[in-house]
């Protein structure tokens, strides 16, 4: 596929590899933001080329992983509603709320249905006309754009059995709280391609200036990542801070105007709640008064429902950097990918999943009965 | 939140939002163009929830891949 | 699944038999040696791109036979049908099993069919069980396997899975990915009669090639690693498995098979392979390892090793 397959060549990795190790003196951590960007380092090793001076934090870029517990119990309640459809995102199907996850509700006979695009939940609402459609809409400003314009076509169409559950968040205040907590040890990020593509570089200028963190734009595949480690590595070396654009073939500066411009109109900034990390002010999007007849929250009344998190569940520390996954206690014990304790085991995006899948295979400590089965 | 795939836009549907027809290697699939209404067919878009998000820049694409090469050069 | 079946289905019934836990039993009867195995087929939606249920359900079994050395020869087929499942449609399932078993060179010899109350089922559930007579002087199974055993696979994989879930509502592709869906029994037939030294052999169904991998790893106590760049992954199902966040080395094959041998005969196995109709995309894709036991490793296309461990569930198409 082009514009895949170049940057997965293994003949490319190896310079780049070599220039990583010369350009390294010193211990550095660098924190990648994006999910996407933890599926791919883990996936292709990508942690076992670069100096052991260089260490990847996995950062909080899994909106799934973050979406709270009290979010999650809306959505499996909505969801056990004889009434509703319920559409989501695959991703979403296994993570656990209080007590179950829309997997199990699915199989209780939920009519939970996994969709592509919230343009395919919008397509069910018109055809089922004498049920309730509802999107829950999770994710980082990547996903935004179209959940917004679903909301926006709904109005637009007089849609009066359409609405969304939104649990959309932002990125730059999660790294304004990552800088701010006293024992950060995050010397630089690998910023999301795909939220910058939507957003632009201009919110990350400030939080390179003001923490003085170098930080670059990446895309997911490994040549990619590697030359985004690269130039943060040379930033650091050089004692620069500067916001970089390694996925320059397709992040513009300004990011996408149109996209922004119909998120602005359709959601407005608000607190929102991060699973496991607490909440963050400015934090979130949720819909404008004038879309309150697409907020499901609203329409179903379901303000105050839900949840408890698992006090036994450290993904805070683990999404904020201060923990690594094979260090907490519970890490293929009591917490594996069939009873996860919390979100960051169950999405394939989730920092401890993608370090149970895709272990090192040198250094695996479990033996195969307690991870297999 | 990220996971999103480029494809070429093979041509373009009417309707609203604007619909397009995108080819993934060999798959195709109805794409929407409402946040790239410019872009033309032979174009490159990056696709995520079923929504182009982007116009791939075929220019600087092609820059990042001689930029790997030299690299390869300029090592001992 | 395996919990369910560690957990309460064998300590039940407490038979060695079951115990060594293969596609089909090895039955001994006065002398003759018989396999003996049985598999209920629910797939949803029942017609998809490449197949339907009901030739699923005769592949699968017939599949499970020759996985043990067998000729196949009969099957059972036992339906449960919901009130109001479709005449029509019930007539096509059933032309394409008697097809499928004429293709296969089986009989289907006895059945049942029974009605459940509309919304007690999903349309239609199908349960085949089937007999094959197992070859003289052959032995398959993951006991056999031994360090340094080359590891083949007959073709490309992924498509069954990906077929099934394109068709779903709002993942349907404009060319639709075709399923595998297939005998390999032919294929397996061929190569012991080429007097091959086969250690075992096993057709990858639900999770997919890495699963295989890894059940013949655990129940052989064995490692095994295998090479990305050598699976065989079709362009049309590697595009699909990245739209949709799917990882090809575990989505659902249906008409594929694994074979372990040992390494000197590895050529002469894919040249084999290769010529026969139910085999043209075989491939040499790793090798058995001493350990670390139950372990697969994957050597990636970078170089770099990753564990390929077993899923716990199903892969979801996700966005993330």
């Amino acid at each position: 596929m082009k514009y895949v397959d170049e940057y997965r060549d293994g003949e490319k990795a190896k310079p780049l590899v070599e220039a990583i190790h010369q350009a390294v003196t010193r211990p550095w951590s660098i924190m990648e933001v994006c999910g996407g960007q933890t599926h791919s380092l883990a996936r292709f090793g990508i942690e076992s080329l670069l100096p052991p001076a260089v260490s990847l934090i996995h950062g909080p870029g899994c909106p799934v992983c973050v979406t709270p517990v009290a979010i999650l119990d809306q959505a499996l309640a909505l969801a056990a509603r004889p009434e509703v459809i319920f559409c989501s995102f695959g991703d979403m199907l296994r993570v656990p709320g209080s007590c179950q996850d829309l997997f199990q509700v699915k199989a209780q006979g939920g009519d939970i249905r996994i969709v592509h695009s919230p343009l395919d939940a919008l397509a069910l609402a018109e055809r089922h006309p004498e049920r309730q459609v509802v999107f829950f809409a999770v994710g980082f400003e990547t996903t935004a754009p179209a959940n917004a314009l679903a909301a926006h076509l709904a109005k637009r169409r007089g849609l009066r059995n359409f609405s969304l559950l939104a649990a959309q968040v932002r990125v730059p205040p999660a790294l304004a709280f990552i800088l701010e907590s006293p024992d950060a040890r995050v010397d630089a990020f690998l910023a999301a391609g795909h939220v910058c593509a939507v957003m632009g570089l201009a919110e990350y200028q400030p939080l390179a200036q003001k923490y003085q963190v170098p930080i670059v734009v990446t895309a997911f595949e490994p040549l990619d990542l590697l030359q985004g480690i690269l130039m943060v590595v040379r930033q650091l070396e050089a004692g620069r801070a500067e916001v970089e654009n390694q996925y320059a073939r397709l992040v513009r500066p300004e990011g996408n105007a149109r996209a922004q411009a119909l998120m602005r109109e359709v959601f407005q900034i608000v607190p929102r709640t991060w699973r496991g990390i607490g909440t963050l002010p400015e934090s979130g999007l949720g819909l404008r008064p004038a879309y309150a007849d697409f907020d499901a929250e609203i329409r179903f009344g379901l303000k105050g429902v839900g949840g408890v998190e698992s006090s036994r569940c450290l993904a805070g520390q683990v999404l904020l950097g201060r923990l690594k996954p094979t260090k907490c206690p519970a890490f293929g014990m009591e917490c594996t990918p069939e009873h996860p304790l919390g979100a960051p085991m169950v999405s394939a995006e989730g920092a401890c999943s993608a370090h149970h899948r895709y272990q090192p295979a040198s250094s695996n400590p479990l033996l195969p009965a307690a991870s297999a089965r | 939140m990220c996971l999103g795939v480029p494809g070429e836009l093979l041509e373009r549907l009417e309707g609203d939002p604007p619909l397009g027809r995108v080819a993934f290697g060999r798959i195709v699939k109805e794409v929407c163009l409402a946040f790239v209404p410019e872009v033309r067919v032979g174009e490159y878009v990056l696709v995520h929830a079923g929504t182009a998000l982007e116009v791939m820049d075929e220019a600087e694409a092609a820059e990042l891949l001689q930029t790997l090469a030299r690299l390869d050069g300029d090592l001992p | 699944m395996r919990d369910l079946l560690e957990g309460l289905m064998l300590p039940s019934f407490q038979d060695p038999l079951l115990e060594a836990r293969h596609d089909a039993a090895l039955l001994e009867i006065q002398g003759v040696r018989l396999a003996f195995t049985t598999d209920s087929f629910v797939v949803s939606p029942r017609f998809f791109p490449g197949g339907n249920i009901g030739e699923l359900s005769v592949f699968g079994t017939v599949n499970d036979l020759a996985m043990g050395g067998a000729r196949p020869l009969f099957l059972s087929c036992a339906m449960i049908l919901e009130e109001g499942y479709p005449l029509e449609e019930l007539r096509q399932v059933l032309d394409s099993m008697a097809r499928a078993a004429r293709r296969c060179g089986v009989r289907i010899a006895t059945g049942d069919t029974k009605v459940v109350d509309k919304g007690k089922g999903d349309g239609l559930y199908i349960n085949t069980t089937g007999i094959g007579l197992v070859r003289d002087g052959v032995a398959l199974g993951p006991g056999r396997v031994r360090p340094g055993d080359a590891v083949l696979v007959s073709g490309d994989v992924g498509r069954h899975g990906v077929a099934v879930m394109s068709v779903r509502e709002g993942l349907a592709f404009e060319c639709p990915v075709q399923s595998d869906c297939s005998p390999v029994h032919h294929l397996a037939a061929a190569l012991m009669e080429a007097g091959l030294d086969l250690h075992c052999l096993r057709d990858p169904t639900r999770g997919g090639l890495a699963s295989v991998l890894n059940e013949i790893a655990l129940d052989g106590a064995l490692g095994i690693e295998v090479d990305e760049t050598a699976i065989p992954v079709a362009e049309d199902v590697s595009a699909a498995c990245e739209l949709l966040g799917l990882d090809p080395l575990y989505v659902a094959c249906e008409g594929r098979m694994v074979a372990f041998l040992p390494p000197n005969q590895a050529e002469q196995a894919l040249t084999l392979m290769r010529q026969h109709p139910e085999g043209c995309g075989a491939a040499l894709i790793g090798h058995v390892l001493e350990g670390p036991v139950g372990q697969v490793q994957l050597r990636t296309r970078l170089g770099t090793h990753r564990s390929l461990d077993l899923l716990s569930g199903e892969q979801l198409p996700r966005i993330c």
